[in-house]
């Protein structure tokens, strides 16, 4: 069993079309370090200096990681990561 | 009042003559008039929303024709707050739609929004959603917050101090980029944003606080987040 991973479209170039990918369990921050070793790039687009972009929702389940222990929230095998990068569009 | 053209809707539980009243008496602030500007003032149009104050300083080009369904090709170079009180007065004449064709800005948004009731954020942006989100604080009105990217969408129902606000949610605006969309992604996501500012006037259901609802469209799955305020917060945190 391992970390369902869900990939927002725009990042999805990075993961060959991929919606959702699979990593071990761990920490946020060896997670994405563990994608990028597959999907290289990935973690650039994600984080800067170790830190995940301010404009870059991550939840755990259902939770925000902000409000949990952010980039070192633990995550167990089953659970289920959700990329959600802030969208400014609407009316352009 | 002519409840005629509002039977169905009044059919609803909870929302009857009251209801319809309710809707009557109400005014809304529609930030944008563009992809979900449009389904956004259409459905509170023919709900019979009293008061539409459409805000827009842009006009209508080519390329917003796949999505911008308040406007079509005979409108090209109108403004597009002036274009929508044209769709929205002939597809319901009960309504008064005040265009308002300035730039929303820290400055003038206060005055805008004047006595509305609640806010639609329609934009194209986080740093004009941020002002919208600032003057619903201060005026102790709620925000409905919709975006879209391509086949996806996202909102929710924004009302501090009983939900976080905007700047919680998503404390940094993206890098601006001309993203991809198609005409049905406003579509799913504006007619829930109407449908949630409807819910509020009339005071039926529950509405989409403290949670954000992404959508993605390419797999067809709605998904809900729990959207948590942030106490240091430099908007709303105390």
């Amino acid at each position: 069993m391992a970390v369902k991973v869900l990939i927002p479209t725009p990042l999805q170039k990075l993961t060959d079309g991929k919606d959702v990918v699979e990593a071990p369990a761990g920490k946020i921050i060896d997670i994405i370090n563990a994608l990028d070793k597959k999907y290289p790039g990935l973690a650039e687009r994600l984080c800067q200096d170790g830190k995940i972009r301010r404009f870059i929702n991550v939840y755990l389940n259902e939770e925000d990681i902000r409000f949990l222990q952010g980039e070192e929230t633990l995550v167990k095998d089953g659970d289920e990561v959700s990329i959600v990068p802030a969208i400014a569009g609407g009316n352009f | 009042m002519d409840f005629l053209r509002y039977a169905r809707q009044m059919l609803i539980d909870g929302w009857g003559e009251q209801g319809q009243k309710k809707l009557k008496n109400s005014t809304v602030f529609i930030a944008g008039a563009g992809g979900l500007g449009s389904p956004v003032s259409i459905y509170l149009a023919v709900a019979g929303v009293g008061k539409i104050i459409i805000c827009d300083f842009d006009s209508v080009e080519v390329t917003n024709l796949n999505r911008q369904i308040l406007h079509s090709h005979t409108r090209i170079g109108i403004n597009k707050a002036l274009s929508a009180k044209i769709t929205l007065t002939a597809i319901n004449p009960d309504v008064e739609v005040i265009p308002i064709t300035s730039k929303i800005t820290s400055e003038n948004a206060f005055e805008l929004i004047g006595d509305s009731q609640i806010i639609m954020d329609c934009m194209d942006n986080l740093e004009t959603r941020y002002i919208l989100n600032e003057v619903a604080i201060k005026k102790s009105i709620p925000l409905v917050f919709g975006a879209i990217y391509g086949i996806q969408g996202m909102l929710s129902f924004i009302q501090p101090p009983e939900t976080p606000c905007l700047k919680c949610l998503f404390p940094e605006a993206p890098p601006k980029e001309t993203f991809p969309v198609v005409g049905a992604t406003p579509g799913v996501i504006g007619a829930l944003q109407a449908l949630e500012a409807i819910k509020y006037l009339v005071g039926i259901g529950k509405l989409l606080k403290n949670k954000l609802l992404v959508w993605d469209g390419m797999s067809c799955d709605f998904k809900t987040f729990k959207a948590q305020k942030d106490p240091s917060c430099i908007v709303c945190g105390k």
